[in-house]
């Protein structure tokens, strides 16, 4: 009697989901025995909708993700894992054996260093839960939370311009609530976009009802039991009763770490996604692949699929080298793409900008470096997003004249 | 003038007989003068202004369709080679079908029946499909039987089955295309593949219908769209996906169709949510913005069609992604009902009803299953032989064609109406397998680059000489009639199916009258889906065709889901036929439609660093498939007179070539060369090169065999080329 490999995912977000379903469509039910533990309360779901769910085009349930008939089992935290033992405690104390273990346990959001964050305890000082109008917005109940809260909200500050307080800007906008962005960095979403990209962006959300405030730091959340305001460095205090943190993410390695696994920023694997203890991998968010630790679902993606390749037989040898990560945002009209160098300092660059286009706006640019196209940005009009980015990520040259990039096809209408 | 009779000898030479053109899957009603002129052109096509599906209109295919008739272009005795590697020679009908026979005997002897094969194709009429099965099954007793139709619709045919329980092409009449509220037309340049259909998409669109094209290329029919997706090659899944993603997101999910008409909606929304509309950007190339209007447009309108041709199902994915697109149909309410559906465009002339009646490998007439207990009793006792007498299911074409002249293949294959050596894919390799077999056996009406190959070709009659019923895409059964008859020795196929049975042993049961080889078929079909039962020759001409399923009587009608007819006829009164299936309900057990569980996953064969770009193939306006009666028709050859390699001038500008100079496309497979034809409507990324053509500008030496796991159909729309200037 054979008995069948058993594979523990330990995470059920979107890399993990994405494993389950890739490894286990191309086999006959029952060959493998795998197993999805997840902390969230929920079954896997497509976390890069959940600005949809703050603005109600999606109701929670409608996120859920395939899993390809894995066991998924959900609020179940895995506490420790034995890589000698090839076993694995969770929260309820059960010790589970595995023969395969396979880490996707995502990010955590990252909370500023911004006094009052958390509610007092008993004794005055601060305590573990976030204070009473302050959100994070990273799962599922975090969003749903923060729809709830939204209902009965005065006026928001977002604290963070990246991605995903962008998004969650435009979300809160669109609800009719008068919202605030306050944002360290010179312009918006900084890491993807250069200066005139952020200023482009910045329109766009003001136009959408939002203010924006860039260069500057909430230094404080003012009120003792639930929120009234956020305080700036520059001693502005905005008026508010809901705060939205999103301020980047970072791997959850704490596990990994504490089972002796190589862990640097994200949990270290190879080109087969194997960890530094033998039958373990890791996939998505958590990883660090050659040094490159990001919070795209594309690059987690990839890796899941090279790792059902693998575990599922379909092809053995598979190997993940790397993909190039696209930042993409959908904020209602506003469409943002970037990826790879955006600033141009030493390279070549081309920038197209037409004010009259579309809601806001457009903003293009080009970054080469001989013939080669090394980054972009596209805002406003995404019609060369494919032509740009298979460039790109091909490695082809560039055309003789590179604006031609930006032509789609001869005629084409949107 | 209203006189059509079928050619009888002494009838006067200018009777006009109604019949249809011999080229696409529309099938053209069209008027034949004959001229009594033996020497050019025998007959004179002239308008058939009634006929619904055209309403007189032809194309340039339909106008020269006479060309092919005249004795100089055609075969007109049967040819002979007396060895391997010799010259083909002309002989006697008798020495030829001895030849023949007896090569089907020695093979069957030495290496046991599956060493004889079948191999036929989706021109022929039903009464040849119906007796080329029976000759397989019952003569030859092979299992080793299947046809060109596989490289046309298995996929939409398996999809079709899945989702709702039946397959024919279109559900409804094409003119109800011209008032529906949009169309998404799939991978189909139907302005250049069959242009009499054109009308019904103006129509619709100036009675304010949308049209989306989802095409790589800004084909001359993606140039009347109000929206063209560009996708990359081998996408079309993940577009479907993604605009089923929207469509869920929009609000726009027909909850009442979905919850009492179908069944797998909760799987299928979960695959469309791993395709949120960012993703599919990515994965197809198309934009968001591109992918929110095609939702708005196909929402926006009370009813709508998602109409697919080869473009998304001939892909090693094909019935996965025709299942994706059907999808968006139930998800949308935009079928089993008035003006909405899911369609597919067939390819060739009788693509529908030559998967009908028993040439598919896996086959028995009337869409029988070939494993079905049931079945296998009811075409046994048509057939007067014992069910465990017949053959159980062979090989898909592919399949058969690659293991010709092998240990487990077949060694004497008959072939009829076929040109693998320009159209199966990877087509040196089969070309080599055919002469590696002991004896090829071939009828045709001239000599094709497959003929010429052969050690016995057999002349046969074609469509202005011969009467057989076809059943266009519309699954609309119509009668070809004969004219003239044809020149030299000429025989036609049922004839010559009849002699070489006899030889076989079988001197009873291939009849070569078509009318009564029809009464046969419409008795193996009776009960079956694609049942012809209450259809006869004399129905036809005076509907106008009639659409299956038809049965004899109508006593079994209000028991059938599949029929939708106004009015449930009495048993005594003619069954109407049914022109719009699943108004009620759909053909499966329970009526409801099935969502099909489906992601995207690439091609087989991805653009990577040695073979960069995509090839994808398709056709030409003037030519029509393996080209072997238009390339011999001046008219069109001199319109498309060889093959091309269509890429962007970037692409163009990149390996130095300009239009019109040699370039080399390369693939796994093999290399060809042709001409570019520089054009900015073509993805960068892309290459096309149409498959008319053999030689060195052979599409098909390069294009992937790799198989849909479930139909058997060859990724003939996407494999990796590089492209490179000749020095």
């Amino acid at each position: 009697m054979t008995v069948r490999t058993r594979v523990a995912v330990v995470g059920a977000g979107m890399a993990a989901a994405r494993l389950a379903r890739q490894t286990l469509s191309p086999l006959l039910p029952g060959t493998l025995d795998l197993t999805l533990y997840g902390h969230e309360p929920h079954a896997p779901y497509n976390r890069a909708l959940l600005a949809g769910v703050l603005d109600g085009r999606y109701v929670p349930e409608a996120l859920a993700l395939p899993t390809g008939g894995a066991t998924v089992r959900t609020g179940t935290e895995v506490v420790a894992v034995d890589t000698g033992a090839r076993t694995l405690r969770t929260d309820l104390g059960e010790s589970v054996p595995y023969d395969t273990l396979v880490l996707a346990t995502g990010a955590n959001p990252v909370l500023p260093p911004i006094r009052g964050l958390h509610a007092t305890d008993g004794h005055g000082s601060p305590g573990r839960e976030l204070k009473d109008g302050v959100h994070a917005f990273r799962t599922l109940a975090d969003c749903v939370r923060l729809a709830e809260a939204a209902r009965h909200t005065r006026r928001a500050v977002v604290v963070g311009g990246g991605v995903l307080g962008v998004s969650a800007a435009r979300s809160l906008a669109a609800l009719g609530i008068p919202v605030e962005v306050v944002h360290q960095a010179p312009h918006l979403m900084e890491r993807h976009l250069d200066d005139e990209a952020g200023a482009t962006v910045r329109r766009a959300l003001e136009g959408m009802g939002a203010a924006v405030y860039t260069g500057n730091r909430a230094r404080a959340i003012e009120g003792d039991t639930a929120v009234t305001g956020v305080r700036l460095a520059n001693g502005h205090v905005l008026d508010c009763d809901l705060v939205v943190l999103a301020c980047g993410v970072r791997p959850r390695t704490g596990l990994a770490r504490a089972a002796g696994i190589e862990v640097r920023r994200g949990i270290v694997v190879d080109d087969t996604l194997a960890t530094s203890a033998p039958g373990v991998y890791a996939i998505g968010d958590c990883t660090e692949h050659r040094g490159a630790v990001h919070g795209l679902t594309g690059p987690g993606w990839a890796q899941a699929d090279v790792l059902a390749a693998r575990l599922s037989g379909t092809d053995p040898d598979a190997t993940y080298t790397g993909v190039h990560g696209v930042a993409r945002l959908t904020a209602g009209a506003l469409e943002v793409a970037a990826f790879g160098e955006v600033a141009d300092t030493d390279g070549d660059a081309l920038r197209l900008a037409d004010g009259t286009r579309g809601a806001y706006g457009s903003y293009k640019k080009l970054v080469m470096r001989g013939d080669r196209l090394v980054g972009a940005i596209l805002v406003g009009d995404l019609a060369a997003v494919g032509e740009l980015t298979r460039t790109y990520e091909r490695g082809e040259p560039l055309p003789s004249r590179p604006l031609d990039l930006f032509s789609p096809l001869e005629g084409a209408v949107l | 003038m209203n006189a059509t009779t079928t050619a009888t000898p002494g009838a006067p030479v200018d009777t006009p007989v109604d019949t249809h053109c011999p080229y696409c899957s529309l099938q053209c009603g069209m008027r034949l003068r004959p001229t009594g002129d033996t020497a050019g052109l025998p007959v004179e096509i002239v308008e058939r202004p009634r006929f619904p599906v055209n309403k007189g209109a032809l194309c340039g295919k339909g106008h020269n369709a006479a060309a092919v008739l005249a004795a100089g272009v055609r075969l007109t005795t049967p040819l002979v080679r007396d060895e391997k590697g010799g010259p083909l020679r002309e002989a006697g009908w008798d020495e030829a079908l001895d030849r023949a026979a007896a090569a089907f005997t020695t093979a069957g002897v030495r290496y046991g029946r599956d060493a004889v094969g079948v191999f036929g194709g989706g021109g022929l009429t039903n009464e040849k499909a119906y007796l080329l099965g029976k000759f397989a099954r019952v003569a030859l007793r092979t299992s080793r039987i299947d046809y060109n139709g596989r490289f046309c619709m298995s996929s939409a045919a398996a999809a079709h089955k899945a989702a709702f329980g039946l397959d024919r092409g279109l559900p409804f009449p094409l003119a109800d295309v011209a008032r529906t509220g949009c169309v998404l037309l799939v991978g189909s340049n139907l302005a250049d593949t069959m242009p009499p259909a054109v009308r019904y998409l103006r129509e619709m669109q100036e009675g304010g219908g949308k049209l989306i094209v989802v095409d790589p290329r800004r084909t001359r029919t993606a140039d009347l769209a109000d929206l063209h997706l560009a996708a990359a090659p081998g996408t079309d899944l993940a577009l479907a996906l993604g605009l089923l993603h929207l469509v869920i997101a929009g609000g726009h999910v027909d909850e009442e169709f979905v919850a009492s008409r179908t069944t797998g909606y909760g799987a299928a929304r979960e695959a469309a949510m791993a395709h949120w509309p960012e993703r599919v950007e990515a994965l197809t190339g198309v934009p968001v913005a591109q992918l929110r209007r095609a939702v708005e447009l196909f929402v926006g309108a009370g009813s709508g069609m998602v109409l697919t041709a080869r473009g998304p199902e001939q892909q090693s994915k094909g019935v996965d992604t025709v299942g994706a697109w059907i999808n968006l149909c139930l998800a949308t309410g935009r079928a089993g009902r008035p003006l909405s559906g899911y369609g597919c465009l067939t390819g060739q002339g009788n693509g529908q009803g030559g998967r009908e009646h028993g040439q598919k490998a896996d086959q028995l007439p009337g869409y029988r299953s070939i494993t079905d207990p049931e079945a296998r009793q009811h075409v046994a006792a048509v057939w007067g032989v014992d069910a465990e007498d017949l053959p159980g299911p062979g090989v898909s074409a592919y399949e058969l064609l690659d293991t010709l002249g092998t240990e487990d293949g077949v060694r004497a294959l008959f072939l009829m109406g076929s040109n693998p050596v320009v159209s199966a894919p990877r087509a040196r390799h089969v070309t080599e397998r055919l002469c590696a077999l002991d004896a090829l056996v071939v009828c045709d009406v001239v000599l094709s680059e497959t003929a010429a190959l052969a050690d016995v070709v057999l002349p046969s009659a074609q469509w202005a000489e011969e009467t057989g019923t076809m059943t266009n895409l519309e699954g609309r059964v119509i009668l070809r009639q004969a004219a003239i008859r044809p020149p030299g020795q000429v025989r036609t196929d049922l004839h010559i199916m009849h002699e070489l049975a006899a030889r076989l042993g079988r001197e009873k049961g291939f009849p070569y009258d078509p009318e009564e080889v029809f009464a046969e078929l419409r008795e193996a079909s009776a009960g079956g889906q694609a049942d012809y039962s209450g259809i006869s020759y004399e129905r036809i001409r005076a509907e106008d065709g009639v659409f299956w399923p038809c049965p004899a009587t109508g006593e079994d009608h209000a028991a059938r889901p599949a029929m939708s007819a106004p009015d449930a006829p009495r048993p005594s009164i003619p069954h109407p036929g049914t022109p719009r299936l699943f108004l009620d309900a759909f053909a499966t057990p329970d009526g409801r439609a099935r969502f099909a569980d489906v992601s995207h996953r690439p091609a087989a064969e991805e653009p990577d660093a040695d073979y960069p770009l995509y090839l994808t193939t398709g056709r030409v306006l003037a030519q029509y498939q393996s080209g072997a009666q238009t390339r011999r028709t001046p008219a069109l050859n001199g319109a498309a007179p060889g093959p091309f390699v269509e890429l962007h001038p970037r692409l163009a500008d990149r390996i130095g070539v300009r239009d019109g100079e040699l370039v080399v496309v390369t693939s796994r497979r093999g290399r060809a060369s042709a001409p570019a034809k520089v054009t900015s409507t073509i993805r960068p990324d892309t290459v096309f090169m149409p498959f008319h053509w053999a030689g060195e500008g052979r599409a098909n030496t390069l294009t992937n065999p790799a198989l849909d796991p479930t139909s058997r159909m060859p990724e003939f729309k996407v494999c990796a080329v590089r492209v490179e200037k000749t020095s």
